[in-house]
């Protein structure tokens, strides 16, 4: 961890050593190669489909997968790949800005608790102990049902507890940095305290909490999914994975694609995204 | 926590368990207590007028204001907070149900046994299963099933609870006909055979994390000098694992359990709408529907309480098991 002590000032590092090194790892080559087709089919989709994800063809409902319609159609009529694509676009959007927030307020919360210790990391120690038996997935029912379907609920609930686990590691590892010569050097040299945090604390910790954040995406999604499947997260007609499992649950004995592909592209950006991470981590244990 | 050494406490005649006992009482409640005000303010605050919500979008002006002054939200809040604190603390629920008129804790009380039926079956299940896996893959370590198993989580840690419930009962319920697509059935052998599909189902989303954490747990105290010794000693093999070694490895992975406590508990309420169990998940999403606050608040604060008791217990248990715990705090 410390290796990047030699010159205080830890400038970024060259670029061809970062791409060999991604090179050799597999499962972050994988899992990125995974999402960037997931995220291009869902920026291009209006080109590769030319059906709507909305509009209803009440001539065509519960067809088979075929060459016209790659996954069949629904109850509706609609293009089971297009809306599945389409979903996308919704549920990794609201993922991605769900855990935008917690991410970074969970990062400065542990890093100047980790660093200053004190009376603020008794504090926040004593609230992300308590809160790591937060019952969590609870809230988010709570949250989603009072404040009406949408996305509302979620952002809430991740801005109320997504941060705590990134506060942790970063809490963790800025305790234990500290410690080290180069950060003592750094203070003897007299930096201000912001520069060690932002220059020397920040590249350090970043790593690991991104490692995390790839793990705890997969939780915001699967909980995304898992509200609008009860009705309570997305409002139809937007396409949502978790909706339109639970529209297809009525045809499962004769259409059981409708069901299982929705689900299926959950657990394909779970693969995605725990590969990138578990890549990450490597890459960054490699290093150190 | 302080810088004396467990002996010398012990010396002194003072037990440090009762210390660190009484932090994790106080934690505990805490926790409760946030939960408690959460949902009351988090009910409150979020855009949304219950009582229009109750009511529907077609409710005239005076109707919607009529029900707000029976729910009692026309107060000021922190008057509605004591209210409520009022209401919990003297009769351990809050409120009557807006749709039945029944107190909400005698609705809890009919549905909680089989939702707790089927968390206990689940749990005995995952513990079963990770068991099995995690001796497996540890005495397999870096060979074939060593690395299957540790794909497994891998695979495992998108897939919505709901899905695998799906798909369990299209496979297991629809195609093989081995067990019945939902509901309960008659008797005790009737509802544990109900039930079995619901619990693989909620247990399938503990055991991945159950597994690899006991796998890296055996594997620690495998390397470890003790087990060297007993090897050295000619203890059979398998006395050391299941005697030693596991004894000695399950407690981080029970100390884990207890921390995805709440997702099981959430995961059994939402697998209970797959398979149409009459739980308190149906309770809870039927209270959703016909918007009945009461009941939503009531099961909110059931729930939480259960989560933080048993982990609670599962700390207790933990620190009985094995005095080292402690000394970790």
């Amino acid at each position: 961890m410390s290796h990047r002590s030699i010159s205080p000032e830890a400038g970024p590092l060259p670029a061809g050593r970062g791409w060999s090194r991604v090179r050799r790892t597999p499962a972050l080559l994988a899992g990125s190669f995974m999402m960037l087709v997931l995220i291009l089919l869902a920026v291009f989709i209006p080109w590769i489909s030319p059906y709507d994800p909305i509009a209803q063809d009440l001539s065509a409902f519960l067809r088979p997968p075929s060459a016209d319609h790659w996954l069949g159609t629904d109850q509706l009529g609609r293009d089971l790949f297009t809306r599945l694509i389409y979903a996308a676009r919704t549920d990794l959007g609201i993922m991605v800005l769900a855990e935008i927030i917690p991410f970074c307020l969970g990062i400065t919360v542990g890093m100047l608790a980790g660093y200053y210790g004190g009376w603020v990391d008794t504090i926040v120690s004593l609230v992300t102990d308590t809160f790591i038996a937060f019952p969590f997935y609870l809230i988010v029912i709570i949250v989603a049902f009072a404040s009406g379907a949408g996305a509302q609920g979620i952002y809430i609930t991740f801005m109320l507890v997504g941060w705590i686990v990134f506060a942790r590691v970063s809490r963790g590892l800025a305790a234990s940095l500290k410690r080290q010569e180069w950060i003592a050097s750094a203070q003897t040299l007299g930096l201000p305290g912001w520069r060690i945090l932002l220059r020397h604390l920040l590249p350090n910790i970043l790593p690991q909490a991104v490692v995390v954040l790839m793990t705890d995406m997969v939780g915001v999604l699967v909980a995304i999914v898992t509200l609008g499947y009860l009705g309570i997260g997305i409002a139809p007609p937007t396409p949502d994975w978790g909706t339109m499992v639970a529209d297809g649950q009525s045809f499962m004995t004769t259409a059981w694609w409708l069901s299982a592909m929705p689900g299926l592209a959950v657990v394909y950006t779970g693969i995605a995204l725990s590969l990138i991470g578990d890549g990450l981590a490597d890459l960054w244990r490699r290093k150190s | 926590m302080t810088k004396t050494s467990p002996t010398a406490r012990r010396k002194a005649g003072c037990p440090p368990s009762y210390r660190w006992l009484a932090i994790a009482a106080l934690r505990a409640l805490i926790v409760i207590a946030c939960v408690t005000t959460a949902v009351f303010f988090l009910i409150r605050i979020v855009p949304g007028d219950p009582a229009k919500m109750i009511l529907g979008e077609y409710a005239t002006a005076e109707s919607i204001a009529a029900l707000r002054r029976t729910l009692g939200l026309d107060l000021p809040l922190w008057e509605q907070f004591v209210r409520f604190l009022h209401t919990l603390l003297t009769r351990g629920d809050t409120g009557l149900s807006i749709v039945s008129g029944v107190p909400v804790r005698q609705l809890i009380a009919e549905r909680a046994p089989v939702t707790l039926l089927l968390i206990a079956l689940a749990c005995l299940l995952a513990a079963a299963v990770s068991l099995v896996l995690a001796v497996v893959a540890a005495t397999n370590k870096d060979k074939l099933l060593d690395h299957l198993i540790r794909i497994f989580p891998a695979i495992t840690l998108g897939m919505p609870v709901f899905w695998v419930g799906l798909l369990l009962i299209l496979l297991f319920g629809v195609h093989l006909r081995w067990f019945p697509v939902g509901g309960i059935g008659e008797g005790w052998t009737g509802m544990l055979y109900s039930l079995a599909l619901p619990a693989i189902t909620v247990a399938f989303s503990q055991i991945p994390t159950l597994v690899r954490s006991l796998r890296a747990q055996m594997l620690e105290v495998l390397e470890s000098d003790f087990v060297v010794t007993l090897r050295a000693a000619r203890i059979p093999r398998r006395v050391i694992l299941f005697k030693h070694v596991l004894r000695n490895s399950a407690l981080p992975t029970l100390m884990l359990f207890g921390v995805n406590l709440s997702y099981l508990i959430g995961g059994t309420l939402v697998v209970e709408q797959v398979f149409g169990i009459k739980g308190i998940g149906s309770l809870l999403f039927t209270s959703i529907s016909s918007r009945d606050f009461p009941v939503i608040q009531g099961i909110a604060l059931y729930c939480a309480f259960a989560v933080v008791a048993i982990g609670l217990l599962i700390e207790i248990a933990a620190w009985r098991l094995d005095p080292r715990t402690k000394e970790k705090r």
